[in-house]
């Protein structure tokens, strides 16, 4: 083959690759890389939206990280999420992906009934904790009273307003227990049966056979909670509005957080700075702490050896 | 272990020495045990739906009260929130932006999945890597320079049009997820197809497509649910124009015109799940699917 046909033939090629890639090629363009360079370049701005952009070197970001007094408390709070939340995710999502492959009678209806909060819309499945748990007049604390039990205030006091929200978590486990319970049916069963002709209890049989074998998905499991955690907007949002009763409508000014800042998270603070304030130089700011954050997380997903992209790169 | 849980009714017709009756009544007690915290487990995760329901049946007045069960069955309540001016509006609002929206994901997301699937190119792995990264960015990244673009220079604020007209250039993780589903397809098929002469368009359509109908199905079932789901999308553009309102944020503002009648907030409530749960029902496999390939298969 001459060198001619087959440069010729590597152009068409090439262009026939880029053909199939041009929608994601201008949605990365136009909805990623240059929004993203635009926020940068706004963080050293002043900007209300109507006069036009003025030059303020670091001042924006001076203010987010010394000044602003939401900042630090939802950042606070993301680290109580990471730390509590996720980690109950994983425990619990585990603990019943392992319940539901020991079940053995109507597998199926058990495994729809666990799945099926985890499909309910966040807004919905919000209002309905915020019901649900309402202090005054909730089925909730109603039973816990009944039965003689102290009943917290839940999404209307600062101490439990993060436990109600870690509790709707665990309510939505579904997408948790599918993988574990892909990844425990996938254990091989020789390990085990070798592991019980040694005599070994069940405990030694979940912590030296079980727990080596789905660690990859234990650790995936992490780090995709931790950026879920990042991005937690609508349940702490919508949590806070309705128990602190505030109407929504047209020039109402929600200070988000109710109660207490306690529930803020740092999507929250985007939309404060750069929607209710006006201040968008200060938003960007806070917004690029969130992609900071959101792509550390996200590299250690990618770094990880048979991690996200395995499939098809052997 | 769980071999034994298989069938723990053929012990009983073991011989009755004592080792087998230990062994027996282990088995038996194990069984109960694991089905106790599984019915458990079910309350946890269907009482809130029942209490829900329950109390989207009650009267006014004792939708204040401490009891659990309706006295009356109001299903009028439904209706309620049928008349609620704007309510139908948000229906339509939803089923275009969830339909539309998942219309154009699908069709603009699956050349690109099929490029980065079975195409060999230089920077094949780092477009991977993008997508993968812009699939983990949270909206508010970039929301400000891309609301001043969609509000200040196209003046479509008001509108759900920035939410829709986005998903027509690939979304990052219906590209990720299909991308994930088409590697699982022997590459074989593809050279086959190739060698038959097949151009890669009719290759895409006539052999690789009708194979991935289950990574689609479950593209389409996760966009759609995303669109019927989003909140912050809406509260951005829409915000302004109630007639633009979709239902999952159409739903806090009733909770804040009707914030002591919780029967009525809690049958909005039910309207706005009900129809979700009803796709799921019809669509199960193709979405379990779809959760499990996200993260492990391959």
């Amino acid at each position: 083959m001459s060198t001619l046909t087959l440069r010729a033939k590597r152009r068409r090629s090439t262009l026939r690759t880029l053909a199939f890639l041009s929608p994601w090629l201008i949605g990365f363009s136009v909805f990623f890389a240059y929004p993203l360079l635009s926020t940068v370049y706004f963080s050293f701005m002043r900007y209300d939206g109507f006069k036009p952009p003025v030059w303020v070197g670091t001042k924006n970001w001076a203010y987010v990280f010394e000044h602003y007094p939401l900042f630090w408390p939802a950042l606070r709070n993301t680290l109580w999420l990471v730390v509590v939340m996720v980690a109950l995710r994983v425990a619990f999502g585990l603990g019943v992906g392992l319940l539901i492959t020991r079940i053995k009678t109507a597998t199926g209806v058990f495994r729809t009934l666990f799945y099926l909060p985890y499909l309910a819309p966040p807004v919905a499945a919000t209002m309905a904790f915020a019901f649900l748990l309402n202090p005054g007049t909730g089925p909730v604390n109603s039973i816990l009273e009944r039965a003689g039990l102290p009943a917290p205030g839940w999404f209307n006091d600062p101490t439990w307003s993060k436990p109600a929200l870690t509790l709707l978590a665990l309510w939505g486990i579904g997408d948790l227990m599918v993988i574990f319970m892909a990844a425990l049916l996938d254990v091989p069963r020789e390990q085990y049966e070798a592991a019980e002709l040694d005599g070994t209890s069940p405990w030694q049989r979940f912590r030296y056979v079980t727990l080596p074998n789905i660690s990859p998905i234990v650790m995936f499991a992490v780090v995709t909670g931790v950026i879920q955690t990042m991005q937690y907007y609508t349940q702490p949002l919508i949590a806070g509005k309705v128990a602190s009763g505030v109407i929504q409508g047209a020039g109402t000014q929600f200070e988000p957080g109710y109660p207490d800042k306690s529930t803020l998270t740092l999507p929250q603070l985007v939309y404060n700075l750069g929607f209710q304030r006006f201040d968008y130089g200060s938003a960007c700011v806070v917004a690029l702490v969130l992609f900071a954050l959101s792509m550390a997380f996200t590299a250690l997903l990618m770094r990880r050896r048979g991690g996200l992209i395995q499939a098809g790169d052997r | 272990m769980t071999q034994v849980l298989d069938k723990p009714l053929d012990l009983k017709k073991a011989p009755p020495t004592p080792a087998r009756r230990t062994a027996h009544r282990r088995a038996l007690l194990e069984w109960i045990a694991v089905h106790s915290l599984g019915i458990a487990a079910a309350l946890f995760f269907t009482l809130p739906f029942v209490f829900v329901l329950l109390t989207s049946l009650m009267s006014d007045s004792q939708a204040l009260s401490r009891d659990l069960v309706p006295h009356t069955w109001e299903w009028g309540n439904y209706a309620k929130v049928f008349d609620t001016p704007g309510f139908l509006t948000w229906w339509r609002n939803t089923l275009l932006y969830a339909g539309l929206g998942t219309v154009l994901t699908v069709v603009s997301s699956i050349p690109v999945a099929y490029a980065l699937a079975k195409f060999r190119f230089r920077g094949r792995k780092f477009a991977l890597m993008l997508v993968i990264s812009m699939m983990m960015l949270p909206p508010q990244v970039v929301v400000i320079p891309m609301y001043l673009f969609w509000a200040r220079q196209l003046d479509l604020s008001g509108t759900l049009w920035p939410l829709i007209i986005p998903m027509a250039f690939g979304d990052a993780f219906s590209v990720f997820l299909l991308r994930q589903f088409l590697t699982t397809i022997p590459d074989e098929y593809v050279d086959a197809a190739r060698v038959d002469g097949c151009g890669e368009l009719r290759t895409l359509l006539r052999v690789v497509l009708p194979m991935a109908r289950p990574g689609v199905a479950a593209v389409a079932l996760f966009q759609f649910f995303y669109a019927w789901n989003d909140y912050f999308g809406p509260q951005i553009y829409a915000s302004e124009n109630p007639g633009a309102w979709t239902l999952s944020y159409g739903l806090e503002s009733f909770k804040g015109a009707h914030h002591t009648d919780w029967n009525l907030t809690m049958a909005a409530t039910v309207l706005v799940m009900a129809p979700v749960i009803l796709v799921f029902f019809f669509a199960q496999k193709a979405f379990v699917e779809g959760v499990t390939l996200t993260g492990v298969k391959g």
